[in-house]
C-alpha cells in the first residue's frame, strides 16, 4: 500500500488543492510560494474530481469529492488538513427514490456566500445541483433545476451529462448561475426555485441550429464579487463576456491561437483579469503547435496574450481539463493548473512567470487554491533588492571592540575551515608564486 | 449457518476488516441475503448498489461461482449454506 506523506499547516500559508484520477494532493508554501511540500496520495486509486476549503464561521475544513468505479461517489471533508477523513457509510449526495436517477460523479464542490456560512453547493452527474444548509452534514437535490422541461434534452459532454460551474452571486443573495456540459447556462433569480437558461449569443458548433436556446456545451464560467454582472465564459468553441449577468453574450476571442479550450480562471483582484488555455480543437485537444501557452486579458476579453515565461514551447502536448486550473487570493496573485500529463505548473506574479512545481502526478482533473487564516504580505524581487540595500547601510558603527571581535572570530572560522580541509586533503607542497614571494621577503 | 459473504478489500473498511462474514438468515434471495448484510454493516450497502437499489455496474455479486447478472438479479434464489461473494468487475485505467 502507497504511504501517504502528511503536511503541517500554518497560519498565512498558501495551499493547492490537487484532484487526480487515481487520488488527490495538498501542497503547501508560505505567502512567498516558491517552495512546495507535498501531502498525499490521499485516497490512492479514486479519483478526485472537485476540491474546496470552506473557512467560513472559524472552520477550517477540506472538502473532496472522491469517485471508484465500482464503489460510487461520495463526500469527504478533512479538519486537520488531510490527516484524517470523513468517510460516510451512507452516501451523503443521493438521487431521491422518485427521480429513478442515480449519482455517477461529483463534478464540483462549492461553499455559498460568506454570510451564508452554513450552505455548501455541489454540482453532479447526471446533471443535477445539490444544496447542504448545515455545513455539508445533509445534502438535498435542487428540485426546481432538477425539473425544468429542458432536462430531458439535455445531452453528455465527453466527460458526461454533468453540472460542473456553481456562481452564487455574492452581492444578491436570490441569484445563483449554473452551468451544464451539455445544456448551457441556466440562472436562478429567486433564490434557486425557478431557473432560466441564459445562453443568448452562445454559439453551438455542433449542432444544426447554432444558437438553439439551451444546449450550449459551456466548459466554464467564471466572475469577480467586484462586478458580480460581468461575466466571462469557455465555450466549446468560443470565448464570451456578459455584461448583464448571463441575459446576452459577446464574442471576446480576438488573438488567441483557438478559441477552444475547458479551463478559464478570474484574478482575484483585477475584474478586467481573465486566463485561459487553449487548446488545439475538440478533434485534437491538446496544446495548439506543442506550445504550453496560458493566454490572459487584461483589459476584459479586449486583447489576450499569451504568457509563456517558464513553460515548455515545444514538444508540449498537454491537456488541462475544466477544473484543473485556479488562481490564489494572494497580491500578486498565484495562478496554478494541472496537466492530464501529471504535471502541475504554478506563477506567483500574476502569470508573467512560471515554473513547473511538480510532475509524475496521475492524470489532473481539479485544482484549487486557498489561504490560510491571513495572509501574511508577499516579498516580491521589488521589496527584497530594497531590504538588501538597507541591510547594506551601516545602521550601528561597530566599535573598536565589537569590530575587533568580529574580525577574530572571522579569522578563527577560516583557520577552522582550512584544518578542515588539510585534514581531508594531501597537503600540497607545489610552491605558489606568492608563496615564493614570501619567502623571499623572509630571506631578506 | 444459512448464508456467507465473500467482501473484497475495498469494503473491509466497513466490516471491521473481515473478509467473511456469516449470517444465520435464511433469505430465500440475493436480493434478501443482501438486506441482512446491510443491516449488520450499513457502509457496506452504497458502494455495492445504487441509490436506486441497483447492483452498481462495475460490481458482480456471485452466488457460488454464478454471476447473478445471468440468474436472475436480486431475485437469484439462495439455497442454504450458499456464498455470496462481491467481486469489483476487471475494469479500470
Amino acid at each position: 500500500m502507497v504511504a501517504t506523506r502528511q503536511i503541517t499547516v500554518k497560519d498565512g500559508d498558501v495551499l493547492l488543492l490537487v484532484g487526480t484520477m487515481k487520488g488527490a494532493f495538498l501542497l503547501r508554501s508560505s505567502g512567498a510560494r516558491k517552495r512546495w511540500e507535498v501531502g498525499g496520495p490521499y485516497f490512492p486509486g479514486l479519483s478526485v474530481y472537485a476540491m474546496t476549503f470552506d473557512d467560513r464561521a472559524g472552520r477550517q475544513r477540506l472538502w473532496a469529492s472522491t469517485n471508484s468505479m465500482h464503489w460510487g461517489a461520495v463526500l469527504r471533508s478533512s479538519d486537520d488538513f488531510g490527516r484524517t477523513w470523513t468517510n460516510p457509510e451512507s452516501a451523503n449526495v443521493r438521487f431521491p427514490a422518485e427521480t429513478g436517477a442515480s449519482l455517477k460523479q461529483i463534478w464540483k464542490i462549492r461553499p455559498g456566500r460568506r454570510d451564508e456560512p452554513g450552505t455548501l453547493y455541489c454540482g453532479v452527474e447526471p446533471a443535477a445541483l445539490f444544496e447542504s444548509r448545515d455545513a455539508g452534514e445533509t445534502w438535498t437535490l435542487n428540485p426546481g433545476l432538477y425539473g425544468h422541461p429542458h432536462r430531458a434534452r439535455w445531452q453528455p459532454g465527453g466527460g458526461g451529462l454533468c453540472l460542473h460551474t456553481i456562481l452564487p452571486d455574492p452581492s444578491n443573495r436570490e441569484r445563483l448561475l449554473v452551468a451544464i456540459s451539455t445544456g448551457g447556462v441556466y440562472r436562478s433569480d429567486d433564490g434557486g426555485r425557478t431557473w432560466n437558461s441564459r445562453n443568448q449569443g452562445v454559439r453551438a458548433e455542433f449542432l444544426p441550429d447554432k444558437h438553439p436556446e439551451f444546449g450550449q456545451c459551456v466548459h466554464k464560467v467564471v466572475l469577480h464579487p467586484a462586478r458580480p454582472e460581468r461575466l466571462f465564459l469557455q465555450n466549446h468553441w468560443g470565448l464570451y463576456r456578459s455584461d448583464d449577468g448571463g441575459d446576452s453574450w459577446q464574442d471576446v476571442a480576438r488573438g488567441v491561437p483557438s478559441d477552444f479550450g475547458f479551463c478559464m480562471v478570474m484574478h482575484p483582484h483585477d475584474a478586467d483579469t481573465v486566463y485561459i488555455l487553449p487548446l488545439e480543437s475538440d478533434e485534437f485537444r491538446c496544446t495548439p503547435d506543442g506550445k504550453l501557452r496560458v493566454y490572459r486579458t487584461r483589459d476584459a476579453g479586449g486583447s489576450w496574450e499569451p504568457l509563456t515565461r517558464g513553460l515548455p514551447q515545444r514538444d508540449a502536448l498537454e491537456t488541462v481539463l475544466r477544473d484543473a486550473m485556479t488562481a490564489d487570493t494572494m497580491n500578486p496573485a498565484g495562478v496554478y493548473f494541472g496537466t492530464r500529463s501529471g504535471q502541475l505548473f504554478g506563477s506567483s506574479d500574476g502569470g508573467s512567470s512560471w515554473t513547473r512545481i511538480l510532475g509524475g502526478l496521475p492524470p489532473v482533473v481539479s485544482v484549487e487554491a486557498a489561504v490560510v487564516g491571513e495572509p501574511k504580505p508577499v516579498r516580491t524581487a521589488k521589496k527584497t533588492a530594497r531590504r538588501a540595500l538597507k541591510a547594506r547601510a551601516p545602521k550601528r558603527v561597530a566599535t573598536a571592540r565589537t569590530g575587533a571581535k568580529r574580525v577574530v572570530k572571522a579569522r578563527a572560522k577560516r583557520v577552522v575551515r582550512a584544518r578542515a580541509k588539510s585534514r581531508s586533503a594531501p597537503r600540497r607542497r607545489v610552491k605558489t608564486a606568492a608563496r615564493r614571494g614570501r619567502a623571499a621577503r623572509k630571506k631578506k | 449457518m444459512a448464508v456467507t459473504f465473500m467482501i473484497p478489500g475495498f469494503l473491509r473498511q466497513f466490516t471491521d476488516g473481515r473478509n467473511r462474514l456469516a449470517s444465520d438468515a435464511r433469505p430465500a434471495t440475493v436480493g434478501e441475503a443482501l438486506q441482512h448484510l446491510w443491516a449488520l454493516h450499513p457502509g457496506v450497502r452504497d458502494r455495492v448498489v445504487t441509490e436506486q437499489g441497483e447492483v452498481r455496474p462495475h460490481v458482480n455479486v456471485f452466488v457460488g461461482t454464478e454471476s447473478v447478472r445471468f440468474t436472475g438479479g436480486l431475485a437469484t434464489p439462495v439455497a442454504e449454506g450458499a456464498e455470496i461473494w462481491i467481486v469489483p468487475a476487471v475494469s479500470g485505467g
